[in-house]
């Protein structure tokens, strides 16, 4: 696959591997200018699982992972205060660039690049990188098509422009593309909420194949979608955290009120 | 709207005289001489479009440059009060250009052709004897002309450009330059060449800014240095004073013709504007 | 990849500071422009250069009062005249343009306003000056009314459309016909955009000297009427311009910080005026 060496400090053969965090966030604030958005929010992403984060519109999911990769810092007016370590290093003090190349990012809606074609999306990370060779980059093309599901569906017309494809396939093209670049982990912001359930099945399927070689994050008003795709969800609450823990915990057993209250459908 | 129509229409009439006489060989001959009545339109033609399409050479990545820096890099409130002063540009009276021109730019202008001349002379573009004013000055001035318009609409098709697009880009690690090449110009790229052609249009019926600073000398050259004449200008110069009717059809006729062109080139802008309203 | 990443860095950087070299090369010459305006006019612009005549080369105190005078009515004509024509043809577009007729004629409109100021001074020049076998105020008027219409017109059918569906449907049900729904209700709730509209034209055609040269022709004196040569300040600042004498520079120079100043002032008090007018309505 694409990234099948372990990172360096992979334990030796053998010994339980403790869960390590890929992602860490402490303490973490962050708006438009007007009020805080998110606060104070604490947060482990663990290495090569899906951490689902869950809560009614506007709780500030969305929020909270375009902070990992500083796409936060984008939009006008944007503040942030707090500590985002990426193993283990500050994020603030990462060019934000080389920073997203390791984190990569999947939205919402589907969008390829519309002046491109298929394999020109996927390829577009990898020649920003400097990479020329033609042979390796149709290599890792395919690869990550591979990885993403899609490559069956567009072997044949690689050529053709990547708006043409239908929504489902559109967003496995997105993931392709982040993927080829070989990031550590993938943000996944709400990734089928403008999927019908067919595609969206698909896209779980494949979530759950490639989270084997990297770390995902996956936001998503769907309960059900975050009780199977991952192993650890986090609930989230009007800016605040409320509660993080093992998926089937959350849903069986949540230690807080609120949780239980969003989880049985009470609100939200 | 019959005005364009009749526009035409009455344009046409009143040159009728030129084009029986010279029929289409009025647009290729190269000659014009009121006092033996022979009438060519083509240093006219020659003229206005060497200095439109210097004016685009130096207005296009300026303008451009300019709306990027607008709506990529600088802060909101910044961006309203250049873009703001950018548009007032547009608001000086062409005849005011001129002055400037005349008075400033041709002075410059001549101080710096000898050095041209020096150092690029081998070209054909550079040579002759330093006017100062001539083609290169005429397109100075219509290049400031036209980059308000290049700029305006250049920023609103930028700053249409979907925010996913480029934030997709930025998360497979783009620079932010990366993204502005790779995302934004290829988007916009239909409203930009309307814009374009809409300076174009604007560049080709510039008369009094023109008209001040080219030399009005109906001849082909090829150098940029040498005085020049442009369609707009001759029929400012000349048709107050038009002597005889062959020579005021003669105008009228280049008028035609330039409304003719005029017409296509704004059309075209027109139609690429389009293509990007209906693919948005 | 470190160094090419490193390069990639460089030419992000050097690439955005051309962009600001080119918004500052676009912003620095309108305030070069106006400030040098100001500098070589402000010496020659005192009351009595507003309220004389034009002297002989040679007499001092030669003032640009005709010309001022002139370009008033010049332009006040041709606002009369174009700005009716425009408002209305723009109310109709906004509200029955919705078919192929309409289509036409924002279609013509927009072509009409691309088609160069000089050639509409030759249409105005064959379709009244040779005629009349004389130049005359009315002919640049009319010449300059041609300019304006497009211009009036599109800008009218944007703020009339931006009128609120709600405030048509509640005038139409009180029972009022739609000819005067339109007039007493569409029209003025649209009415600064459509007069902010109208003073940008204005400001656009006062600055116009192409047309007039061989409409308006220019006058050295008082004007005797409509149908005879008027002074307007751009063909006086060009006629001073391109004369060989020193005082007339001078002049040329004094009559364009008074021209920059009219339609700069007019455009940005427009401006200014259409800000708020757009943003409290919605």
């Amino acid at each position: 696959m694409l990234t099948e060496k372990p990172p360096q400090h992979a334990a030796a053969p053998g010994t339980v591997v403790p869960e390590r965090a890929t992602l860490e966030v402490r303490g973490l604030a962050a708006g438009y200018g007007g009020p805080l958005v998110l606060r104070s929010v604490s947060l482990q992403i663990l290495e090569r699982q899906v951490t689902a984060i869950i809560g009614p519109s506007g709780c500030g999911k969305s929020t909270l992972i375009r902070c990992l990769n500083r796409m936060h810092e984008v939009l006008p007016g944007a503040t942030l205060e707090g500590e985002i370590l990426l193993d283990g290093r500050d994020v603030m003090g990462l060019d934000p660039v080389l920073l997203r190349r390791q984190v990569g990012m999947v939205f919402q809606r589907p969008n390829p690049f519309p002046s491109m074609s298929i394999f020109d999306n996927v390829a577009a990370g990898l020649v920003l990188n400097g990479v020329r060779d033609r042979a390796l980059v149709a290599e890792k093309v395919e690869g990550s098509l591979r990885a993403a599901a899609l490559w069956d569906e567009v072997k044949d017309k690689l050529k053709a422009p990547g708006v043409g494809l239908s929504g489902g396939q559109q967003q496995r093209l997105c993931i392709a593309r982040a993927l080829a670049v070989e990031p550590r982990a993938l943000l996944l912001d709400e990734p089928c909420s403008a999927l019908d359930p067919i595609a969206t099945g698909r896209i779980e399927e494949l979530l759950l194949e490639i989270k084997k070689t990297l770390t995902l994050c996956i936001v998503t008003h769907n309960m059900q979608q975050a009780a199977r795709v991952s192993e650890r969800t986090a609930f989230m609450l009007m800016g605040e955290l409320v509660e993080v823990g093992p998926t089937d915990t959350i849903f069986t057993k949540p230690s807080d009120k609120k949780t239980e209250d969003y989880i049985t459908g009470r609100f939200g | 709207m019959a005005v364009t129509a009749v526009l035409t229409w009455q344009l046409a009439v009143n040159s009728a005289l030129t084009w029986k006489q010279f029929g289409w060989s009025f647009l290729w001959s190269s000659t014009w001489d009121p006092v033996r009545e022979v009438y060519g339109a083509l240093p006219f033609i020659y003229g206005t479009a060497v200095s439109s399409g210097l004016a685009l050479l130096l207005a296009v990545p300026i303008g451009v440059g300019c709306a990027i820096f607008l709506v990529e890099l600088a802060p909101k409130r910044v961006a309203e009060i250049c873009a703001f002063i950018i548009e007032l540009l547009a608001a000086v009276p062409s005849v005011i250009l001129g002055l400037m021109g005349i008075f400033v730019l041709v002075p410059v202008v001549r101080a710096v052709e000898p050095g041209l001349t020096a150092g690029l002379g081998w070209l054909p573009l550079f040579q002759g004897e330093p006017y100062g004013v001539g083609m290169l000055t005429a397109g100075l001035i219509l290049s400031l002309m036209v980059l308000p318009y290049i700029t305006v609409i250049s920023r609103e098709v930028l700053l249409a450009v979907p925010r996913s697009l480029k934030e997709a880009m930025l998360a497979l690690g783009a620079t932010r330059w990366e993204t502005v090449m790779k995302v934004s110009l290829p988007y916009a790229r239909p409203g930009i060449a309307g814009a374009v052609f809409l300076a174009l249009g604007r560049a080709l019926g510039e008369t009094m800014a023109v008209t001040m600073v080219i030399g009005n000398t109906p001849q082909i050259k090829a150098s940029l240095l040498a005085p020049g004449y442009s369609m707009a200008s001759v029929i400012a110069n000349e048709l107050a004073e038009a002597s005889s009717d062959e020579h005021l059809h003669s105008l009228i006729a280049i008028g035609l013709v330039l409304l003719g062109i005029s017409l296509v080139v704004n059309a075209a802008a027109r139609a690429m504007i389009g293509l990007l309203e209906r693919r948005a | 990849m470190t160094p090419g990443y490193r390069r990639r860095k460089l030419i992000n950087a050097a690439c955005f500071g051309l962009t600001a070299c080119c918004a500052a090369v676009g912003m620095g010459a309108l305030l070069f422009i106006l400030g040098y305006i100001a500098w070589q006019g402000a010496g020659a612009v005192r009351w009595s250069f507003l309220v004389n005549l034009p002297k002989p080369v040679g007499e001092p105190g030669g003032g640009i009062a005709n010309a001022i005078v002139g370009s008033a009515k010049v332009v006040g004509l041709a606002t009369l005249l174009g700005g009716p024509i425009g408002v209305l043809g723009g109310v109709y577009l906004a509200e029955f343009g919705q078919n192929r007729t309409g289509a036409l004629v924002r279609y013509a409109a927009d072509l009409l306003n691309g088609v160069p100021s000089i050639v509409i001074g030759v249409f105005a020049y064959t379709l009244i000056v040779v005629p009349a076998k004389r130049f005359s105020a009315l002919s640049g008027s009319v010449a300059l009314a041609l300019i304006m219409i497009p211009v009036v017109l599109r800008n009218t059918e944007e703020f009339v459309r931006l009128v609120p569906h709600t405030v048509r449907e509640a005038a139409l049900a009180l029972g009022i016909p739609q000819w005067k729904v339109i007039l007493r209700v569409v029209l003025p709730t649209a009415a600064p955009g459509v007069l902010t509209g109208v003073l940008l034209a204005m400001s656009r055609i006062a600055g116009e000297t192409a047309p007039l040269i061989f409409t308006a022709f220019g006058n050295r004196f008082w004007d005797n009427g409509l149908l005879h040569p008027i002074a307007t300040l751009p063909h006086t600042i060009f006629t001073c311009a391109i004369s060989p004498y020193k005082e007339w520079h001078q002049q040329a120079w004094a009559a364009a910080l008074v021209l920059m100043f009219f339609v700069l002032g007019v455009n940005v008090s427009a401006r200014l005026f259409l800000r708020p007018a757009s943003g409290g309505e919605r």
